[in-house]
């Protein structure tokens, strides 16, 4: 059943309240927009769409949105904007210098590092695999239709890097980094829109 | 057309209004949602020769950061009239009116959106009144009310909005232009249409204490057809 913000949902006497619902005054409201999912103990939302949360030890790919003497700002497509100090960057770059390494608008590939109380969120580019972008395409994807998109087990992913002869690189915030050769990275994009589209319509419908 | 304020016949003789319309009844409304595909919510309402479309961004991070609140999000409302929206040209840009209806819109839809779950950020509501017939904060408060909810954002109900007025010293709901301009009072009202809670009213003109409560009621019966509509496009026509 989809349901709208403010729709009642029944007493919370039987059921508690899942994602994307509160209880008022004894009765289960829904606060979003999406499925509604009833397991007989939990009453939820599978919402349309949702902001990203970072969490720690996420991939996101990350745009750099700005920066100090000492930190990089960048946009991982959740509410607040993460921090990249210099220490944890992907070169050595000295004070006040940070435009030289990554500079405003540069993409790159990193790692959540830790989550403060306050939601701000520390990158790394310490890690395997972990750098600035250089070639390809980074598409975006509402996180929670990441699990429809890629496939059970990769199933999606697989063929469609075997298809398009391409590399492709699924992060946790929704972002897709397509890199190989021009005519691969179309064809893997106008794949992954399909896939997409599809996805939306499956999550809607609630299929399994 | 032509004439002083309160002398033009607005009602005949049968009590129905210049478009045909009876007192109590609301012009015909229709929305859509998913109109701005890159906004991460959005939502077209044609209500009568109105047309708005509200898109949301966000939530995201708030810029500047003096606007920052560390216990709750922003809600960043801006309601404008396109310049081509009515027979005058309307100088584009922000003018007293607009900043007015875009500050009473934030407040409205404050009171329903969870604002507590982002604190530090900041979730922009954009309204474009693109064909302007009288009732156009109404129409983009709804707007907005339902591309919030398109958005994903939390919010304890939607907001409907609607006005009701005074024209020939007859109650009527949802004005048109021309009762709009040569009526003699204006009620709009923000009202929760689960719970009937009210988180905006207005009132332009003089309305009696009796002429008051028929225009609440009015109001209060427009509000829950107009949210049958509104569910309806949120739930892709399965309301």
């Amino acid at each position: 059943m989809l349901v709208a913000p403010g729709d009642d949902l029944g007493s919370s006497s039987d059921l508690d309240p899942g994602h994307g619902v509160i209880v008022v005054d004894g009765r289960l409201k829904a606060v979003k927009q999406g499925r509604m999912t009833n397991d007989g103990k939990q009453i939820g939302i599978q919402p349309r769409r949702t902001a990203y949360v970072p969490r720690p030890s996420d991939l996101v790919i990350g745009y750099v949105e700005g920066m100090t003497n000492n930190i990089w700002f960048i946009d991982i497509g959740a509410p607040f904007n993460a921090i990249l100090p210099l220490s944890l960057g992907p070169a050595k770059g000295s004070f006040g210098g940070l435009r030289s390494v990554l500079d405003v608008g540069d993409a790159i590939l990193c790692r959540i590092q830790e989550v403060e109380e306050n939601h701000s969120s520390v990158a790394t580019m310490k890690g395997m695999g972990l750098r600035k972008l250089k070639s390809g395409s980074v598409e975006s994807v509402d996180p929670h239709l990441l699990g429809r998109v890629i496939g059970s087990k990769g199933s999606n992913l697989a063929t469609l890097k075997e298809e398009t002869d391409t590399r492709i690189t699924v992060t946790d915030n929704g972002r897709i980094w397509i890199d190989g050769e021009v005519e691969g990275i179309i064809a893997a994009r106008d794949k992954l829109l399909e896939l997409m589209e599809a996805a939306k319509v499956s999550e809607y419908r609630g299929d399994e | 057309m032509m004439g002083g304020y309160g002398d033009v016949q607005m009602i005949d003789e049968n009590g129905l209004r210049m478009d045909g319309r009876k007192p109590e009844d609301c012009r015909p409304i229709e929305i859509e949602t998913g109109v701005i595909p890159v906004a991460d919510g959005s939502a077209r309402v044609i209500w009568g020769k109105n047309e708005v479309i509200a898109a949301v961004y966000g939530p995201m991070e708030a810029h500047p950061r003096k606007i920052q609140r560390q216990d709750r999000a922003v809600l960043d409302v801006r309601y404008n009239m396109a310049p081509f929206s009515t027979s005058d040209r309307i100088r584009p840009g922000f003018n007293r009116r607009s900043r007015e209806i875009s500050k009473v819109t934030a407040e409205a839809l404050e009171s329903v959106v969870l604002l507590e779950l982002y604190p530090r950020s900041k979730i922009r509501v954009e309204i474009e009144i693109i064909c302007a017939e009288a009732g156009t904060r109404c129409a983009g408060i709804t707007a907005a009310s339902v591309a919030l909810a398109h958005a994903g954002i939390p919010m304890t109900d939607l907001v409907v909005s609607v006005a009701s007025g005074k024209v020939n010293d007859i109650v009527v709901c949802d004005l048109n232009k021309e009762e709009d301009n040569y009526g003699e009072a204006d009620l709009p009202m923000g009202i929760l249409p689960n719970t009937g809670e009210l988180v905006f009213l207005q009132m332009d003109g003089d309305l009696s204490q009796e002429e008051f409560k028929t225009a609440w009621d009015y109001n209060m019966e427009a509000a829950s057809k107009i949210h049958e509509e509104m569910a309806r496009a949120l739930k892709g026509g399965d309301a």
